[in-house]
């Protein structure tokens, strides 16, 4: 087994399901309507227990508790790439990033169904019933207002503009990128994102909506080692508060 | 000792904390039961979500059940089962829809939700005239739903 090779790949995953699940709840009470609300609400409650069950993965190979790995790091020791930790902006934002991370979210559980390392293959099998809400609940919204009425095909035009540097920085290659291949641990990033690209290329072929061509952006990396931009932090601050304030109470 | 049957009908108490009507051997949450030589009783389960907030206080209320009952146990939650909509048996299903749930329907191999979700049968009227509105509703396991014919809301144990 190469520990360090597995920890790398299990942290990353777990932080950006930890991180873009507090984004998720930051809509909680201002969704643009109700079931918008109860949608990213339950995303949220999702990919943190998601995370929480990585981070109990990451215990056994000699990481701290879940609880203290999730609530006692400062931004620079955060792995999840830069595009789930950006404000949830307005709505069309929070929707095109939903849409990107969650269609490659989904894909890298179908492809860690197989991983030769067991309790991932098992986690794999679980999240990926779950996910498929996810996706099923982007794609809805997606090809609806990705062809409705001039102001819901440009914000979302712009958000994808946006968003989607942002989104190829999912895909930074791992220091360990090909022991984590060689043990079977993981597919990579590479494979990945020739998968990712043609799904998300199929939904928005259904809209209006056009991809920027990936030949002229520079994707957007760094989250991986650690580079963060400046709103990883504050994130951070916000949701440690209660913890900081009693850092030793049981609940 | 304690025979399987008295074991199932001790376990037949603990009930989904939020749906009070369907136990958790009826949901497959209690998905394998041994009884080993010594007596001990070794029960798994695992959850219908990874972020489902009522799991730790079901398992606190089997070992509750089972401490007493005087039964030796050993009860443990993992991810070697994942859990499936399919795994809910018969008894379960009809619970659920006296509780107003429409219950899952059952699917081979990968779950194909835009059928799945389509159509719903209502639970209250059993017309097939209904629309999906959420994926997601009032907790992880549930969609929301509205029917046609008798004119409500109602809610679907989501098939998974």
């Amino acid at each position: 087994m190469k520990p360090e090779a597995l920890k790398e790949l299990i942290y990353k995953m777990a932080d950006d399901l930890l991180i873009l699940g507090h984004r998720n709840s930051e809509w909680t009470g201002i969704g643009p309507l109700l079931e918008e609300d109860i949608a990213f609400s339950s995303m949220a409650q999702d990919k943190v227990g998601q995370a929480q069950n990585l981070y109990q993965i990451l215990h056994s190979l000699g990481e701290s508790e879940p609880d203290i790995v999730a609530f006692t790091r400062n931004a620079p020791q955060f792995h999840n790439c830069q595009l789930v930790e950006l404000p949830i902006g307005e709505y069309d934002f929070s929707l095109v990033r939903h849409f990107l991370f969650d269609t490659a979210d989904a894909l890298r559980w179908e492809m860690l169904t197989t991983s030769s390392y067991e309790p991932l293959a098992q986690v794999a099998k679980k999240f990926q019933g779950e996910i498929r809400y996810h996706v099923l609940h982007a794609k809805t919204w997606i090809t609806q207002l990705g062809s409705a009425t001039e102001e819901s095909i440009s914000r979302l035009q712009l958000a994808l503009n946006y968003a989607f540097p942002f989104a190829l920085g999912i895909f930074e290659s791992s220091p360990y990128e090909k022991e984590i291949i060689a043990e079977g641990y993981f597919g990579g990033e590479e494979l990945l994102k020739e998968k990712w690209m043609e799904k998300i290329k199929s939904v928005l072929n259904e809209t209006q909506l056009i991809l920027p061509d990936e030949k002229i952006i520079t994707p957007v990396l760094g989250g991986r080692v650690g580079i963060h931009t400046e709103h990883l932090q504050p994130l951070l601050d916000e949701m440690t508060e209660v913890v900081a304030l009693e850092p030793h109470a049981e609940w | 000792m304690v025979t399987r049957e008295t074991l199932l009908e001790i376990l037949e108490s603990v009930k989904d904390p939020e749906i009070p009507t369907v136990s958790l051997v009826d949901l497959g949450v209690i998905y394998n039961i041994e009884i080993e030589e010594s007596g001990v009783v070794h029960i798994q389960m695992t959850p219908t979500f990874a972020g489902c907030p009522a799991l730790r206080f079901m398992q606190f209320e089997v070992e509750r059940v089972l401490t007493e009952h005087g039964i030796l146990h050993k009860v443990e939650v993992n991810f070697e089962q994942a859990w499936s909509s399919n795994l809910v048996t018969d008894r379960g299903r009809e619970r659920l829809k006296s509780f107003g749930l429409a219950p899952p329907p059952r699917f081979i191999g990968e779950p194909d939700l835009e059928k799945l979700l389509h159509k719903v049968p209502c639970p209250f009227c059993d017309s097939v005239n209904t629309d999906l509105r959420n994926p997601f509703g009032p907790t992880l396991c549930r969609s929301m739903h509205y029917c046609n014919d008798c004119r409500q809301m109602f809610e679907q144990f989501k098939p998974v």
